[in-house]
């Protein structure tokens, strides 16, 4: 299931919240050898995750990570100002503008998890307003997002082979979404549940549900 | 549409001119009105715990609110604290007694029953919060909020931008500058080319424009594209 979880509230989801720093560490260190900081307890955490960002995360049946993104305002810090403001040609600054970064799968991630994680970012734009994500990308995710039906518009890059960099832009449409939940099996009804399990159901609903 | 939209620029205007505090209680009840909502509300919390506060709540609602100490059981505070998303208050959790208590002594003292809060994330701690509310059906406050969401995320912001301007002992900050790729789009849309023609002549996509004309836009403390090019003109940061 997708879940959305703000950093202050990962250690209710241990396992979940572990696993998605290791894996972190062995995709963008390990695989893709970005000079990322690994700790003690081979996590892959930078100075972003201490700003109380918000995850969405693919959880898998045992509950441990199956995919993740993270998310942060651009009205605040983010990496896309801070270290791509070039690419960019930023700083982009907008309440209405996030950032999507870290955006990583487990090595054993099905394609069901990267099109689950675009259907999260769909229902985050849909449920706050939000109307652009600024993300940054590594090659192969950029190929996944391809894949997926949902690719962001890529403005530039830095670095070469698995090492690439991608910044780019990424908007989220009803198209979007029909395509992502027939490739991925996930309905639309689900999609948004999972997104209601956490931010709570909206006025409509509760009068349906009361009336 | 386009009278209306005049009208909320001139508040936004006067709120950017403000030079004191009672600025933002001016632009509040400017905003109600403007809406016709029942309250609009600004609080902020700063680093060292000091709160500010500035809207259309009574008195009586202020003072019954702080003295019995209400941030702790609000749901509206428990769900906006340390997020960055804008909440409905109906999707809050108001299950606990203490919760259904407060709401129903909030509406004695003439808040209404529907609101939608903007959290917002300042510098160095500072935490402040926006909120609209009226008396209405949820079909109603649904098709306002879906109508208005945008706009209110953004004044939100400009109220938390002009309180950090205010608040004292703070340096100013140089206004927030355009890039050098927001310039050149609000200055080909002055001269009155469409988008179509800016992205063209910019040689990016009318995505990637969107995003700068966004960006521009909340730089500009303005609503609409229209108003943002007004004030890049005033503010001598674009020249046609």
């Amino acid at each position: 299931m997708l879940r959305y979880i703000y950093g202050d509230e990962l250690k209710d989801y241990p396992k979940l919240g572990q696993s998605m720093f290791r894996d972190r560490a062995a995709q963008f260190k390990d695989r893709l050898k970005w000079d990322v900081t690994v700790d003690a307890d081979g996590f892959e955490k930078d100075e972003y995750d201490a700003l109380n960002p918000l995850y969405v995360i693919w959880e898998l049946p045992d509950g441990s990570h199956g995919g993740s993104m993270r998310f942060l305002p651009t009205t605040g810090r983010t990496m896309v100002n801070e270290h791509f403001g070039d690419l960019l040609e930023g700083p982009i600054r907008s309440p209405l503008i996030w950032e999507c970064t870290r955006f990583c799968l487990n090595k054993d991630a099905s394609a069901q998890a990267a099109a689950a994680l675009m259907l999260g970012g769909g229902e985050i734009m849909r449920g706050f307003g939000v109307a652009h994500f600024a993300g940054v990308f590594d090659a192969r995710m950029v190929r996944i997002y391809r894949m997926t039906g949902a690719s962001p518009e890529i403005l530039g890059s830095s670095g070469a082979g698995t090492a690439q960099i991608s910044v780019g832009l990424w908007s989220f449409d009803g198209a979007s979404q029909a395509r992502l939940a027939a490739r991925s099996g996930i309905s639309p009804r689900q999609s948004e549940q999972w997104f209601q399990q956490r931010f709570g159901v909206p006025l409509a609903m509760k009068t349906a549900i009361s009336a | 549409m386009v009278a209306i939209s005049a009208k909320l620029d001139l508040i936004l205007e006067a709120l950017e001119q403000a030079a004191t505090f009672d600025g933002l209680q001016v632009a509040s009840e400017a905003l109600r009105d403007h809406y016709d909502l029942a309250h609009v509300v600004y609080h902020w919390v700063d680093s060292a715990g000091d709160q500010f506060g500035c809207g259309t709540y009574s008195v009586e609602w202020q003072e019954r609110y702080l003295s019995q100490n209400y941030l702790r059981t609000d749901p509206v505070i428990s769900g906006c604290y340390q997020r960055f998303h804008p909440v409905d208050w109906k999707r809050l959790d108001w299950s606990s007694k203490a919760a259904r208590a407060l709401l129903l002594e909030a509406i004695e003292y003439g808040v209404g029953n529907q609101g939608f809060s903007v959290p917002i994330r300042g510098p160095n701690g500072q935490f402040a919060l926006f909120t609209v509310n009226n008396s209405c059906s949820d079909p109603e406050w649904e098709a306002f909020a879906e109508a208005n969401r945008r706009d209110l995320i953004l004044i939100a912001h400009y109220f938390n931008e002009k309180a950090l301007e205010l608040e004292p002992g703070r340096t100013p900050e140089a206004a927030q500058a355009l890039s050098p790729r927001e310039v050149d789009a609000m200055t080909l849309i002055a001269i009155g080319y469409n988008r179509a023609q800016v992205a063209d002549t910019l040689s990016i996509s009318e995505h990637t424009l969107r995003v700068y004309i966004e960006s521009a836009r909340f730089k500009l403390g303005a609503l609409n594209t229209t108003h943002a090019v007004a004030r890049a003109l005033s503010r001598g940061l674009i020249i046609v």
